[in-house]
């Protein structure tokens, strides 16, 4: 689709408006949304990876040292990591204007 | 308790079958709710989702969140649909167009979508016995469009629709118990789960995909938006509706009730309501009234998964 989707009248989407493309939502960068970004003190952390499955959001990943990090770009900074962290390794830090 | 441990995080499947850019707000455990479902039930799955928070936040056009096929429908009819493509997969690997094999069906539905408007559709499905899973995520009201009441709203929440005055405490009315309108009709699977509890609810759904003929699971889901809460208290908010008995967890299987997870005893019920701003009026004697009824029901509960043990 050359065409920017948003512009797109009624005549060019198809019948239903059916999605033909999966997960494309991942296209919005929520992280915009953010007012505090998770920090990990990775002295601290111990690898458990509760953080990763309370993420509503899906976006923290772990890196090839086995620590957890969260995506920036879709992270929209609701703080139910460093709630949960076990050890306490996660701290909310106010982004900067 | 194996299900309520959750420092196995790395036993759950690592694929994300819904995709982060959704739309939601932050903190929100309907979200997290879907993404357990998906982890559970595998990329195999279609999904009819009812209109609500989920389907809202998920399908803007152009873009999609979910990674299995998915089709929205209208309020009332999630159920009714989720039967039609569970029959049209039955006729279709009849008549061998289709790769036999099993599919999973998924009917998900908001609290308003299930408790209220849907609740015909639903005791259609459930009485013709269809192969389908039906996920209510219940976040006690209409979040999507401006926090109104539903019948799943608890007794002296405050709403847009049943504010808290100088006359009126909020909303008149208690919950309407889903779990055990889907028990009565005397279904292959009922059970009640909580995003706090992840194991536990991802047990269930397998255990749901395991068993023959149409299968209910009610997980209740905070809403830190529509319950004035801090958006990243939602998971302690779960557990508390659990230890406080506000929310039980049970299952309901070949006629038996059983207790996912046994109480020693009750918290109080003030630890759970006083982070929330919808509950920010109430005086000790209506908290000491929603007490006693939470703690009525949990005793009835308990009476039931025992007397089902023995019988």
């Amino acid at each position: 689709m050359s065409k920017n989707p948003y512009e797109l009248t009624w005549k060019e989407i198809p019948i239903g408006f059916i999605h033909t493309d999966y997960m494309s939502a991942k296209k919005n960068h929520t992280g915009s949304w953010r007012s505090e970004r998770p920090i990990w003190n990775e002295a601290q952390c111990i690898k458990c990876g509760v953080c990763s499955l309370f993420c509503p959001e899906a976006c923290i990943v772990q890196d090839e040292k086995g620590y957890f990090h969260a995506d920036l770009d879709y992270c929209k900074g609701c703080g139910v990591c460093a709630h949960e962290c076990v050890t306490g390794c996660i701290a909310m830090k106010p982004e900067e204007a | 308790m194996e299900h309520f441990n959750v420092f196995a995080s790395k036993l759950v499947p690592g694929r994300e079958l819904f995709s982060p850019g959704h739309k939601a707000c932050q903190g929100c455990a309907p979200a997290l709710a879907m993404r357990y479902l998906l982890k559970a039930a595998g990329p195999n799955t279609i999904i009819a989702n009812a209109t609500g928070c989920m389907e809202i936040i998920s399908s803007a056009y152009p873009d999609i969140a979910w990674g299995v096929p998915w089709i929205h429908v209208a309020f009332e009819n999630a159920a009714a649909v989720a039967s039609g493509i569970e029959a049209g997969i039955k006729v279709l690997q009849r008549k061998g167009k289709l790769a036999p094999g099993k599919i999973n069906v998924i009917a998900i539905g908001g609290d308003g979508g299930t408790f209220d408007i849907g609740l015909q559709a639903l005791s259609g499905m459930l009485e013709r016995g269809h192969e389908v899973l039906y996920l209510c995520y219940d976040n006690e009201a209409y979040m999507n469009t401006g926090i109104q009441r539903s019948s799943a709203t608890p007794m002296f929440s405050s709403t847009t629709t049943s504010p808290a005055g100088k006359k009126i405490p909020g909303q008149a009315t208690g919950k309407k118990d889903l779990a055990g309108i889907a028990a009565a009709h005397n279904v292959g699977y009922v059970a009640t789960a909580c995003t706090s509890y992840p194991f536990d609810f991802m047990a269930k759904v397998k255990t749901a995909f395991e068993t023959p003929g149409s299968k209910l699971i009610h997980i209740f889901a905070p809403c830190p938006t529509g319950w004035r809460s801090a958006p990243n208290e939602i998971i302690k908010l779960g557990r508390l509706a659990v230890q406080t008995g506000i929310f039980p967890l049970y299952e309901y299987k070949g006629g038996q009730y059983h207790m996912s997870m046994e109480l020693p005893f009750l918290k109080p019920i003030k630890s759970y309501m006083k982070s929330q701003g919808r509950y920010r009026h109430l005086s000790e004697e209506q908290i000491a009234m929603v007490q006693e009824n939470v703690t009525a029901r949990y005793e009835w509960l308990q009476k039931l998964a025992a007397a089902s043990q023995e019988g």
